[in-house]
């Protein structure tokens, strides 16, 4: 099938960039979108032109590294899925799409449709772990976890850090990453000693790299690859709240939440 | 010159080396510990877990990946499980049923001194693991559940879902972030190393480009780790992520350090078979799956109906038919081959009679759909986004792929290669799994490696060396880097006719043709002469555009394969060399009279480490001999 693709490129973060238009005539429908990317590339290559940056790696929806916007939307049109698990049977002969980066202040452009997501490092840098030090654990069983503790902790932790949360929300908020991490080492009896340490680490970071704060608009749980909820979100705002009771000087070196 | 191999296995019984080893080794004291400076490379469950543990010893720690971030390291996309030798389960399991298992997977081609150990400590790996907070699955009481795996007859494997990889690196992510934050550990995202730099015979540093601005630069430290995974791209078609590659081991192999066994490749059973040229990777559907699927082809040769219309008795489950005892669940490497043989004969199904089926519809009866969602949920969903079927109501079509690596540099019993100060972690080391990987094990490995092992082998090396004492304006880094710099512009200067990708399809043609499932000698002594022409016509006719001061994609890309063209000779000379079957080394001419791996033990029973011998000259093949004191010496059966 033919497919018409607008492209975002961009030299680098300081040039300006512009939608530049490829037409591909040979699209096979079981090829990935980032397979039809491939061939794109081959095709600039041989013609001596540079091809399309854009972030990969595994492939298979878990490590992460994927990522643009389809016609407006993180990883295209298909629901619960990353763009490289995205196969061009979704899509229609002569279909014409435009590509660009994720777009957010904390996200800034590297080239074409790569951005720096390291704000998202850095905040987990914060506090999204638990503290424990290699040898210092107890036997594994002797610390039990309710089944359904243990299932929604997983649900949460699915998060993959892709990003795709921030370029849908319009406030380009980070919270459903942050509020996944919250969950997830908050729902389990080891996390509980940090949890608000946790909390309010993690929010502050979060305002601190420039991510918006969270309206309740919802986009983030529709595109999230993964299915991460929003009820996460609220638990953080339950946590962060009660952190920022606890520990009113940390809170207030750090800024307002 | 040839190498000194001396493994360093510690004396005394079995149950006790580690133990002794341990008593024996010497410290740094936490007051000294910040003067010495490490290097690790690789930022996966080896790397990861290795950079946390030492940055909480109080090292000064850089860590490097070549991905944004540590945690989408390829550890990531580990699916099944990881074991343990806990026996919750109460079923017989032990630490000495565990090692013998890895062992006899393993095709009594790896140390026994060095597996026992990795038994001994897989048990503190989970306690590790569940204090940070990873969602392993649970049962009703609050207990955490285990599944069973290939090569095992206990339930020893524990999961998070089909993400345990996933779930394990996060957790070993967030201990390096802790110490990142701590000041303890700094990250190096998006930086490939480059070279190693080796000063009066010791590992001292590496290079690296930053893959954003193409900077070079050098990083001295006292001791370099190298985690960098697994050269399964080597075939181009693999389950391994697009960036895995061979580079940092390639280099250091080119300074010094053995490579041991290169040919010892796992080809994996159960993946989604290719669908077209364009294919850029074989995704795989986990082993597990294995728990409840039963495989099967036709028994008619060519048969072309649509599988649910093919009754029960028109079915042949192969492999419960040939290995009754472990049925479904025989390891790897003889699923894989029992399925090439089947599509050889004619009995496979799909687009070119390369596949067979993995069918859940007795599971599904016996079980209930609920139950297989449950467990298999995840994957039954990238089947069906994949393919475009639905595995809950037509059999999964699978055929084995490229998937891991056994093969590494050589390491002693201290993780250390033959190059003093430079250590090997995880999938990049020739490792614990000999000839055949069991399921679950390369991340007990890696973990083991990094968490449990590494802190008291480096502080021993580390407590007989002076800290520091050294500037990247010493001679030899301005060698490294200039050979880096220079190597970069040759490559940017060709500007010829094909892609680096042209290069790679044609090489994973050749490895997966020759020295893939099957080997024989012509075979490799055709690719012993098709991957050097390859190689020269790659430095004369490859198109790398752009130039080396950016972000570039096709620069990076050409980096790699031009050391994959080098390795891949050496993975076909050393299948060449032995002349014997073992694991997923299959030499068609060494085989029982039912088809199964004959080993050669009177000649082969040893680890081939190649030595680099300066370019253009044949690499010197020395020999670890393998003593069994403690296991008997067995031919493998599953039957
Ligand atoms: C699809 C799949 C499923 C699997 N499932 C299982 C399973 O269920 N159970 C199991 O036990 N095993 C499984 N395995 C195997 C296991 O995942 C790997 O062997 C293991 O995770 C390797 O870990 P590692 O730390 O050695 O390397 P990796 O996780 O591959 O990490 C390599 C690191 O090195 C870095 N790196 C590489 N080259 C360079 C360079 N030149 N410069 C700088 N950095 C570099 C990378 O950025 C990365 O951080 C699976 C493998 C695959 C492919
Ligand atoms: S490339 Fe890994 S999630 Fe898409």
């Amino acid at each position: 099938m033919k497919i018409i693709l607008n492209i975002w490129r961009q030299k680098n973060a300081s040039s300006p960039g512009r939608m530049v238009r490829y037409e591909l005539d040979n699209v096979n429908e079981h090829m990935s979108f980032l397979e039809m990317l491939d061939v794109l590339n081959e095709e600039l290559t041989r013609k001596g032109e540079d091809p399309v940056a854009f972030e990969h790696d595994c492939r298979e929806g878990i490590c992460g590294c994927c990522g643009f916007m389809i016609n407006g939307i993180p990883h295209g049109p298909e629901r619960g899925t990353t763009v490289c698990q995205l196969h061009m049977r979704h899509f229609q002969d002569g279909d014409e799409l435009w590509l660009e980066p994720f777009r957010a202040k904390a996200f800034p452009i590297i080239k074409d449709l790569m951005v720096d997501r390291s704000a998202f490092d850095r905040i987990i840098s914060a506090g999204g772990y638990i503290s424990i030090n290699t040898g210092s654990a107890p036997e594994a069983n002797s610390i039990p976890v309710k089944k359904q503790c243990a299932d929604r902790a997983m649900d949460a932790a699915a998060c993959i850090g892709c990003g795709a949360c921030v370029a849908a929300c319009p406030n380009a908020s980070a919270s459903l990453f942050v509020s996944a991490k919250i969950a997830h080492l908050g729902l389990l009896p080891q996390g509980e000693p940090e949890r608000d340490r946790r909390a309010l680490r993690m929010v502050l970071k979060m305002t601190e790299e420039g991510f918006g704060y969270c309206t309740n608009t919802g986009e983030c749980e529709a595109i999230c690859p993964k299915g991460v909820k929003i009820e996460n979100i609220a638990m953080m705002h339950r946590d962060f709240t009660r952190a920022v009771a606890l520990f009113r000087e940390e809170a207030k070196v750090g800024g307002t939440g | 010159m040839a190498f000194r191999l001396e493994s360093r296995i510690p004396s005394g019984p079995l149950e006790q080396k580690w133990e002794n080893a341990k008593r024996d080794m010497k410290l740094v004291s936490p007051a000294n510990r910040r003067k010495y400076s490490i290097l690790v490379v690789g930022s996966g469950l080896a790397g990861a877990s290795a950079a946390a543990t030492l940055g909480e010893l109080g090292y000064n720690v850089k860590c490097f990946c070549y991905q944004d971030s540590p945690r989408r390291a390829h550890s990531i996309a580990a699916q099944g499980g990881i074991n343990a030798a806990k026996n919750y389960q109460n079923d017989g399991d032990s630490v000495y049923r565990l090692f013998y298992d890895t062992i006899k997977g393993g095709d009594f081609r790896a140390r026994e001194a060095n597996v026992y150990r990795l038994a001994e400590v897989s048990v503190n790996i989970i306690d590790q693991c569940v204090a940070q907070g990873v969602p392993f699955a649970r049962e009703y009481g609050g207990t955490l559940a285990n599944r069973s795996f290939g090569g095992a007859q206990v339930s020893r494997t524990f999961y998070a879902r089909g993400q345990t990889g996933q779930q394990l690196l996060l957790g070993a992510y967030q201990a390096l972030q802790r110490q990142v934050d701590a000041g303890r550990v700094k990250m190096f995202a998006r930086h490939e190393m480059l070279d190693l730099v080796v000063v009066d015979g010791r590992a001292r540093g590496i290079v690296t480009r930053n893959l954003v601005t193409g900077a070079i630069d050098c990083h001295v430290a006292d001791a370099v780790i190298l985690a960098t995974g697994g050269y399964g791209n080597v075939f181009y078609l693999s389950t391994n992520a697009k960036g895995c590659n061979a580079t940092a081991i390639w280099r250091a192999y080119k300074r010094g350090a053995g490579f041991g066994n290169p040919c010892f490749t796992q080809i994996h059973p159960t993946c989604i078979p290719q669908s077209g040229d364009y294919q850029s990777k074989l995704t795989l559907m986990s082993e597990s799956l294995r728990n409840d699927g039963r495989i099967w082809v036709p028994k008619k040769k060519g048969d072309t109906r649509h599988p649910n219309d093919i009754p029960e008795e028109e079915r042949d489950y192969y492999l419960e038919r040939m290995y009754p005892a472990y049925g479904n669940l025989c390891p790897r490497d003889i699923a894989s081959r029992a399925a090439k043989v089947m599509c050889d004969q004619g009995y496979g199904v799909g687009p070119g009679g390369r596949g067979v089926y993995l069918d859940f519809r007795e599971a599904i009866q016996r079980l209930g759909r609920n139950t297989i969602e449950e467990r298999y949920g995840n994957l039954f969903e990238m089947y069906e986004r994949i393919t475009g079927e639905d595995p809950y109501t037509v059999p999964m079509r699978i055929y084995p792929a490229v998937h891991y690596t056994m093969g590494g540099l050589w390491v002693d019993y201290h993780l250390m290669s033959t190059i003093p100060g430079l250590f090997v972690l995880g999938e990049a080391n020739f490792s614990d799994h000999g000839a055949n990987r069991l399921g679950a094990s390369a991340l007990m490995q890696g973990l083991a490696d990094g968490y449990f092992i590494i802190p008291y082998t480096m502080g021993h090396f580390l407590a007989q060396v002076k800290p520091g004492g050294l500037d990247e304006s010493h001679p030899e880094f301005r060698a490294a880097r200039q050979a880096v710099e220079e190597r970069t512009k040759k490559l940017l200067s060709i500007r010829g006719k094909k892609t680096v990708d042209d290069f790679h399809r044609e090489l994973g043609r050749i490895m997966w043709e020759y020295c893939g499932m099957a080997r024989n000698a012509s075979g490799l002594k055709h690719a012993l002469q098709r991957i050097p022409e390859l190689r020269e016509e790659f430095w004369q006719n490859v198109n790398v555009p752009g130039s080396g001061d950016e972000m570039n994609q096709s620069l990076e890309k050409a980096g790699r394969v031009a050391d994959f063209l080098e390795l891949g000779e050496l993975m076909c000379l050393d299948a060449l060399e032995r002349e014997e079957s073992c694991g997923g080394h299959f030499r068609e001419e060494h085989q029982t009279e039912d088809g199964e791996a004959k080993r050669d033990d009177e000649r082969f029973c040893h680890v081939a480490v190649w030595e680099f011998a300066g370019e253009g000259k044949p690499p010197v093949r020395n020999v670890e001999p393998l003593n069994f004191e403690f296991v008997h010496l067995a031919q493998r059966s599953y039957k």
